[in-house]
């Protein structure tokens, strides 16, 4: 049982980072981009496990050169930034399967929480830290950028320097998240149980609330099952927050019969 | 006294001239529309007003002015997970309790209005609460981007009247964007006409001539004046 206290710690703490974190993802409307951002990961996880350094850094280089190439993309070019997204990331994973080394690859696909040694499980917990005090300093103005980013102007926001700092957080909670659920399932990790949440929250608040409870509950319950059984973590994680994403569903449903 | 002063003002984006050599001035208290066809540049304008967006030329305002912005239209979904009165807190310390109910009198919107989601309230109110929104911190002007584009003709009025109102009461400075010529006729103090170019500049009564007007839009427009 003790070998369960620490990465349910942890999965505890990435659990809230990421599903706060999707909140916003899902207030952006950038479902789809954001998972397919994530992908970007896996070639740098790949560096990691091939040269021997760790692949949190590998995945967060990675990770935040594509984040910045999105921003700049979106600033300074008329491209397409959803079709180059869905084009080059693809692309990266491709990429990241061929040289991942084989042993590894099912690891770096889906991840693989309980290998975790104390060192690597207290650095999660501070970047998860750092991404959840980060997100809650400036939700507000996030949220009213991703509303209009003209009335955010309007009001004094710099928008590129906010989307900016946006854009390393999501570098840095995907990054985290990779080790545990693996660059294939991470962006739903981030983007499922805001998803639910907006199911069924009406005000900013309960949506952050509730998207962080969900995000919670689903790591606390995928490790518990994970550890019993003896399976990866990651495709529990995803199936309890689609458990939870189709409760939400049905909830609103009645919701909308009663108006 | 001038509030703003534009010199020269050009915008290329992606290799494409959108506004050429744009020069006005608006001074306190004034009200200027901005009319023009679809893809003439008017919201390009009032992007590059609130520097959103890089320029050549000079966009002057005078120091610490203060700019209020009503949007055309917020492109939010109907579900999205915000409260107007969380929608008005987005504002950051100003948004107090008694600025909110200040600004929903204002607006003349009831206080149960703060309790429903932004996405659920009707076109119209979600536009009159944006002119609350920007009206919020006592702002020396307001851009106003076609603040009737997608309402009814009811909604319009209350919302035209609205704007009538404060720029009486406060000696508020106005830019709008209008598609409206009866609008600009009626509440404008000057008219710019815009297609990429400035083609016409000045006193309504002196600028709105079927033939600038022709010009400006390519062809015959419904456009009558008022005779009262």
């Amino acid at each position: 049982m003790t070998d369960l206290i620490q990465p349910l710690i942890v999965a505890i703490f990435i659990g809230a980072s990421t599903s706060l974190l999707g909140a916003f993802v899902i207030l952006r409307k950038m479902a789809l981009a954001g998972d397919a951002l994530s992908h970007v990961a896996l070639p740098g996880l790949a560096l990691g496990l091939m040269f021997n350094f760790n692949p949190f850094w590998g995945a967060a280089g990675f990770l935040l050169l594509a984040t910045l190439g999105v921003w700049f993309l979106e600033y300074y070019t008329t491209l397409s930034v959803d079709t180059l997204i869905g084009v080059f990331f693809t692309v990266s994973l491709a990429i990241g399967v061929l040289i991942t080394p084989q042993q590894e690859l099912l690891e770096a696909l889906f991840g693989n929480i309980s290998l975790l040694s104390r060192q690597e499980a207290l650095f999660s917990i501070f970047v998860s830290a750092v991404v959840i005090i980060t997100l809650l300093a400036i939700y507000k103005k996030l949220a009213l950028n991703m509303l209009s980013q003209e009335l955010a102007q309007s009001i004094g926001i710099k928008n590129r320097i906010l989307e900016l700092i946006y854009l390393l957080i999501f570098a840095l909670a995907v990054a985290l998240g990779i080790r545990f659920v693996g660059a294939l399932l991470m962006g739903s990790l981030v983007i499922i149980p805001a998803a639910s949440a907006k199911n069924i929250a009406k005000s900013l608040k309960s949506f952050m609330t509730i998207s962080v409870s969900l995000g919670i509950l689903t790591t606390i319950l995928g490790m518990i099952f994970a550890f019993n059984s003896k399976t990866a973590p990651g495709p529990l994680f995803i199936l309890i927050s689609a458990g939870f994403f189709v409760i939400t569903l049905i909830i609103r449903r009645f919701r909308f019969a009663l108006k | 006294m001038q509030i703003l002063k534009v010199k020269n003002l050009s915008v290329n984006l992606g290799g494409e001239k959108i506004l050429q050599n744009i020069t006005l001035e608006v001074n306190r208290g004034e009200i200027l529309t901005v009319i023009g066809p679809n893809g003439a540049g008017k919201t390009t304008l009032f992007k590059a007003l609130l520097n959103m967006i890089s320029y050549e030329g000079e966009i002057k305002w005078e120091p610490n002015v203060k700019i209020g912005y009503v949007p055309q239209r917020l492109d939010i979904d109907i579900d999205v997970p915000i409260t107007v009165k969380e929608f008005f807190k987005l504002r950051g310390k100003i948004a107090n309790a008694k600025r909110i109910r200040e600004a929903l009198s204002f607006i003349q919107l009831e206080e149960n209005i703060l309790k429903k989601g932004l996405g659920e309230i009707s076109v119209g109110q979600r536009q009159r609460l944006l002119v609350g929104w920007a009206m919020m911190d006592n702002p020396d002007v307001l851009l106003f981007d076609e603040p009737t584009a997608d309402i009814d003709i009811y909604g319009q009025e209350s919302i035209l009247k609205t704007i009538s109102q404060m720029h009486k009461k406060l000696n508020l400075t106005v830019i709008l964007i209008s598609h409206d010529l009866n609008i600009v006729s009626e509440y404008a103090t000057k008219v710019i006409c815009l297609n990429k170019k400035n083609l016409c500049y000045g006193p309504p009564a002196k600028v709105l001539t079927a033939q600038n007007l022709n010009e400006l839009y390519g062809g015959e427009k419904a456009f009558y004046e008022h005779k009262h």
